[in-house]
C-alpha cells in the first residue's frame, strides 16, 4: 500500500501581519513550521505505515526553503518527500494549488490513500484536499474524526457533519482530510535526523508534469482575484447566564455537548 | 499563646478600616479560606479582610497588635504546607483586591506589582513586551506575594534561578503595623544585612508584602523542549549530571515516569506525544535564534544518546511545547485524583545525588508496601515525592507515611539535602527542619522572628 500526505510549510505564529497596501502577507523575519493540521494528516499515516507495512511519501508546493517541512516529516518517519516548485506556480489561488498538488501527486505513480490535513492555519479554506480529490477523479471523505478499518479495498471512518457523524466506506484509491486530534502527533526524531541527513528531497519542476499547459498554474491559472485581505475583528461575544446552579450546571452540559466538548 | 478573642467590636474596628464589602465574616467565609492545598488540615479564621491598599494592611496590623489578635496573611491559598491556615484562628488578611500592577520601568528592568497579582498574569504581561520574568512555578493561579513568600522555584531554575534572585525590593507591613521598604531598583546592594532577602522566603511569620518590585531580563525569541526517553528511570537520572558537565545549560531539567505521564493522561484525556518507554527526561534550551539553540540542542541531543537515552524528540514549535508541557503541568493534579490522600515530600538535594534518592524512594516502596509516586526538577536537585493512600486505611496509611517521611528526610540530610526545595516549611514540615537543623539554628531563626514580631502574632505556628 502507497499512501501520500500532503503538507505545507506556514508562518511560525498565527500572527502574522498584512499588508495594508498589497494584502500580502509579511513573511520576512517570521519563522516557519510545518502546516499543524498536517501533523495529524502525517501520524495518521506513519500509524498506517507501521501496522500495514505500508510506504509513505510526503509532498509538498512551495519556494526552496519547504525543503525544511520535508526534511522535518523524515525526523518523523516519512520515507521519501518530494517538493513542488517552479516560479510557473508562483501566486496560485487555491484552485490553481491543488491543481499543480494533483498532477505532482499523478506523476509519483499510484497512490492508494492520500491524506492531508483539514485545513492550513495560513489559507484557512479547507478546500485543497478536496479539490485534488476531484482534479484526480477519486472520490474523498472530509473531516475524518477516526479511522474504523483500512483493508486492500477500503477505507472505513467517521466523518465529522457538525451536527452529526457519519460513518462511510470508500473505496480506494481516496482522499481523506483529517481532523486535529485524529491522533495525537509525534515529535521528530533526533535519532531519525542523524539517519535521513543524506536523504534527498526530490524536487518537481513544471517540465515534470504531464499537463505543460502554463495557463493552468500559478497566477495565470487562478480564477480568484483577491481585493483585499485583512484580519478579522477579535471575536468577544460572550452568554452570560442567571440562575441556580442546579439549573446552570445543565444548561451548561447541554451548551458543552452541543459544541462537542463533551 | 494567649489571644485576645476576636469579638464584635473587634469586627466593626475591621470594618471601619476596610470598609464593609472587605470583611467577612460568620456565614459569609468561604471554605476556601479554611485551607491551602495541604490535605488534612482545616481552620476557619474568625474574620476575614480583604484590604484594597497597604495603609489598610498597615491598620489592620496596628490594630491586630494592639489588641494581641492573631493574624494570617494568604495569598491565593495554593500553597501545600498549611502555611496560610489560621491555626489559630483570628484575623486572616487575604492580599487577593491588592491585584494591580503598578509599573513597568523598561530603563531599570523592572516590574513593580501588588501582591494579589496572579503569576499568570504577570508573565502574560511582561511577554507582550517582550520582557521575561523567569521563575516558573507549575502553580500558575498562585500570587506573586504568595511565590516570594515562599522563595518558590519551579521549571527554569537551572539557568535563572529562583525568585529571590528576582526580588529587587519590597514593601513590608511590619507586625506592628510599621511600613518599611526592603531593596530598591539597584543592582548591587552591601549595605548592611539583607532584609529582603530574609522576608523573602520567610512565609508570612515577618512582616506582610504590600508591594514588589521584580527585576526582569529580555524575553528569549525561541524556546525548544527536548523530550528524552530512557530504558528506565536509573539510567535517565544517571544523565543529568553528564548532561550537566557537558556545560550548555538547559533552562529546565526535569524527569517524569510513564506511570505519572499515563495518568496525567487520563487526567487531561489527551494523549502524550509518547509515553512507550518507562522513563523520560525533558530539557528546554532558550536562545534568541533557532539556529543558535539547535547547535546548543543537538550537541545536548548526542551527550543523552550516548548516556544510553533511546532516542531524543524534539520539540520547537508552540504546539509541540504545549502538548509536552500541559501535562507537565498538570502532574501534581493528575497524581491527586489517581488515589484518595496524599501527602508529598519536596526534598532538594545536591544534584549529583537525585539518582541516589530516587532509587531509595523505589526502596522505601517495597519496604514499606506503600504506592509512591514521583517527578521532579532533577537538573535543581529538587524532587517531589509522594506518599499515596489508595485503598489503605487510614491508621495504617498514616503510620507508613510517618515512616516514609523520617526515612525521606533522613535520608535527604545524609546526602546534604535540606527540607524543602521550593514549597516551604509552613506547618507541616516544622518538626522536619528542626530535626534537620538543630537547636542552635532554630533558636537563630526564633530569635529573628521575635525581632519582627515581639508579640508573635503574625502568622503564629508557622516556620520555627
Amino acid at each position: 500500500m502507497n499512501i501520500t500526505v500532503c503538507i505545507k510549510q506556514v508562518p511560525g505564529t498565527s500572527e502574522v501581519e498584512i499588508d495594508e497596501k498589497t494584502g500580502v502577507l509579511k513573511r520576512e523575519g517570521i519563522d516557519s513550521k510545518m502546516n499543524p493540521y498536517d501533523l495529524y494528516a502525517l501520524e495518521t499515516a506513519l500509524r498506517i505505515k507501521s501496522d500495514k507495512n505500508a510506504g509513505l511519501r510526503v509532498i509538498s508546493m512551495g519556494p526552496p526553503q519547504a525543503e525544511a517541512v520535508i526534511r522535518e516529516a523524515y525526523m518523523m518517519g516519512a520515507d521519501e518527500g518530494y517538493l513542488l516548485t517552479d516560479r510557473k506556480f508562483a501566486g496560485a489561488d487555491v484552485l490553481a494549488t491543488s491543481y499543480a498538488l494533483s498532477q505532482g501527486i499523478r506523476s509519483l505513480g499510484h497512490s492508494d490513500l492520500i491524506i492531508t490535513g483539514k485545513m492550513t492555519t495560513d489559507g484557512d479554506t479547507a478546500q485543497v484536499g478536496p479539490e485534488i480529490a476531484e482534479y484526480l477523479q477519486i472520490p474523498h471523505v472530509a473531516n475524518v474524526l477516526r479511522i474504523l478499518e483500512l483493508n486492500e479495498k477500503s477505507i472505513t471512518v467517521e466523518m465529522n457533519m457538525a451536527e452529526s457523524v457519519e460513518i462511510q466506506e470508500v473505496l480506494l484509491p481516496c482522499l481523506i482530510t483529517v481532523e486535529k486530534d485524529i491522533y495525537q502527533p509525534r515529535l521528530p526524531s533526533f535519532k531519525l535526523k542523524l539517519k535521513t541527513a543524506d536523504r534527498p528531497v526530490h524536487y518537481i519542476t513544471f517540465n515534470d508534469l504531464e499537463d505543460k499547459d502554463e495557463s493552468h498554474y500559478g497566477l495565470k491559472g487562478s480564477p480568484t482575484q483577491v481585493l483585499k485581505i485583512f484580519p478579522p475583528p477579535a471575536k468577544t461575544t460572550s452568554e452570560r447566564w442567571e440562575g441556580k446552579g442546579e439549573e446552570l450546571g445543565q444548561r451548561l452540559a447541554e451548551k458543552l455537548h452541543e459544541l462537542k466538548f463533551i | 499563646m494567649n489571644y485576645k478573642q476576636v469579638t464584635q467590636t473587634d469586627i466593626e474596628a475591621l470594618l471601619a478600616i476596610c470598609g464593609t464589602e472587605n470583611v467577612l465574616y460568620g456565614e459569609a467565609i468561604h471554605e476556601d479560606y479554611s485551607r491551602d492545598e495541604l490535605a488534612g488540615i482545616r481552620s476557619f479564621p474568625d474574620v476575614v479582610v480583604l484590604p484594597e491598599n497597604a495603609e489598610q494592611v498597615a491598620a489592620v496590623m496596628r490594630y491586630a497588635y494592639e489588641h494581641n489578635i492573631p493574624v494570617t496573611p494568604r495569598g491565593q491559598g495554593t500553597g501545600l504546607v498549611g502555611a496560610a491556615i489560621a491555626i489559630h484562628k483570628g484575623i486572616m488578611l487575604s492580599t487577593e483586591r491588592m491585584n494591580r500592577i503598578l509599573e513597568l520601568d523598561e530603563a531599570n528592568l523592572t516590574l513593580t506589582v501588588e501582591p494579589g497579582v496572579l503569576l499568570m498574569e504577570i508573565s502574560k504581561y511582561v511577554e507582550a513586551r517582550d520582557l521575561f520574568y523567569p521563575p516558573d512555578p507549575g502553580e500558575k493561579s498562585a500570587s506573586i506575594g504568595g511565590n516570594i513568600s515562599t522563595n518558590a522555584g519551579g521549571m527554569r531554575a537551572v539557568k535563572y534561578g529562583v525568585t529571590r534572585d528576582y526580588v529587587r525590593s519590597l514593601d513590608v507591613v511590619l507586625p506592628n503595623g510599621e511600613m518599611i521598604t526592603v531593596g530598591g531598583k539597584i543592582v548591587k546592594d552591601s549595605s548592611g544585612y539583607s532584609l529582603k532577602d530574609l522576608i523573602v522566603g520567610s512565609e508570612g511569620t515577618l512582616g506582610i508584602i504590600s508591594k514588589a518590585v521584580l527585576k526582569l531580563l529580555p524575553l528569549p525569541r525561541v524556546a525548544i523542549s527536548l523530550l528524552v526517553p530512557f530504558p528506565d528511570i536509573e539510567t535517565a537520572i544517571s544523565a543529568v549530571p553528564v548532561i550537566i558537565r557537558s556545560k550548555f545549560i538547559p533552562t529546565a531539567i526535569e524527569y517524569m515516569e510513564r506511570n505519572v505521564i499515563l495518568s496525567a493522561e487520563n487526567y487531561l484525556g489527551k494523549r502524550f506525544p509518547d509515553s512507550s518507554s518507562d522513563a523520560y527526561l525533558l530539557l528546554t534550551f532558550d536562545g534568541n535564534s533557532k539556529p543558535d539553540v539547535e547547535n546548543i540542542y543537538e550537541q545536548v541531543a548526542h551527550v543523552c544518546l550516548k548516556a544510553g537515552a533511546l532516542d531524543v524528540f524534539i520539540s520547537d514549535t508552540a504546539e509541540r511545547n504545549e502538548s509536552i508541557w500541559s501535562a507537565r503541568g498538570a502532574f501534581l493534579e493528575a497524581i491527586k485524583a489517581s488515589t484518595s490522600e496524599m501527602d508529598e515530600c519536596d526534598v532538594v538535594v545536591p544534584r549529583d545525588h537525585v539518582a541516589d534518592f530516587i532509587n531509595y524512594t523505589k526502596a522505601i516502596e517495597k519496604d514499606l508496601g506503600v504506592r509512591i509516586a514521583s517527578f521532579g526538577h532533577a537538573g535543581d536537585g529538587n524532587l517531589h515525592v509522594y506518599v499515596l493512600k489508595d485503598e489503605l486505611p487510614e491508621n495504617i496509611f498514616q503510620e507508613k507515611l510517618s515512616k516514609a517521611f523520617d526515612l525521606f528526610y533522613a535520608k535527604g540530610a545524609e546526602l546534604g539535602g535540606h527540607v524543602s526545595g521550593e514549597h516551604g516549611i509552613g506547618y507541616a514540615k516544622k518538626e522536619y527542619l528542626q530535626r534537620m537543623n538543630g537547636e542552635t539554628y532554630m533558636n537563630l531563626l526564633r530569635g529573628i522572628k521575635k525581632v519582627f514580631d515581639p508579640k508573635g502574632i503574625l502568622n503564629p505556628g508557622k516556620v520555627c
